[in-house]
């Protein structure tokens, strides 16, 4: 459709039209704002924490659990120097502690949303399917935080009121 | 002929002043948008509807995707 509408704007003699093809899917997908009755506050990205703590493939696993006992997190996200996700070390390979690389003990490839996913849908998502969580990452993979089911209901339910 | 742009390209041009306008149906629009955009729905794209827009002003068209 934006294609059509630049060339209709040129054709009305606009002389710097541009189309922004990938449009307001993209735009949200990378947890930028948007404005709506459906806008932000709407959106994952919206209430995800982003201070989820993140290492690299090759830090060795005893190392990021000392990390962990000292910021309180249960979940690490393997991230490469772009912060795109590789994997996720959950519980059972932080109550391991083996002496390995992160990337030995990841889970790779953890299911992901965007930020711009619904907040409602997501709720939802994560009852039926009983997480506790679910990592946001933007549309070319980088990590944005992890938004948790106990987060998302409260927000849910700020919305309502 | 109008040329085709990318996110940061997009950020960049609303960072100089460049208008923009979701050509979606006023319902859409009203659902969500971007920041600062207004709404020109592609069926009323017109010689008075243009009005609203600035022509010595760069102008970014966009819809939900590229679909």
């Amino acid at each position: 459709m934006s294609p059509r509408a630049a060339s209709r704007l040129e054709s009305l003699g606009f002389e710097q039209v541009y189309d922004y093809v990938a449009g307001k899917a993209d735009w949200g997908s990378a947890g930028l704002p948007l404005e709506g009755t459906n806008g932000s506050e709407t959106r994952a990205g919206a209430h995800v924490r982003t201070d989820v703590p993140t290492c690299q493939p090759g830090d060795r696993l005893q190392d990021v659990c000392e990390q962990l006992d000292e910021s309180g997190w249960d979940t690490c996200f393997v991230v490469d120097q772009r912060r795109v996700v590789l994997g996720r070390i959950g519980r059972r390979a932080i109550g391991g502690r083996e002496d390995v690389f992160a990337e030995e003990a990841m889970a790779p490839g953890p299911s992901t949303i965007r930020p711009s996913a619904r907040l409602e849908a997501m709720v939802e998502r994560m009852q039926r399917q009983t997480l506790t969580n679910l990592p946001v990452t933007t549309s070319d993979g980088r990590l944005v935080g992890l938004l948790s089911l106990r987060d998302a209901e409260e927000a849910r339910r700020g919305l309502a009121d | 002929m109008p040329t085709p742009i990318a996110r940061e390209m997009v950020q960049q041009l609303i960072g100089e002043g460049a208008q923009l306008v979701e050509v979606l149906p006023e319902a859409e629009f009203e659902d969500e948008h971007l920041p600062g955009a207004i709404n020109i729905p592609l069926k009323q794209l017109d010689r008075e509807r243009v009005q609203d827009l600035e022509r010595g002003r760069p102008v970014i068209v966009y819809c939900y995707d590229s679909q």
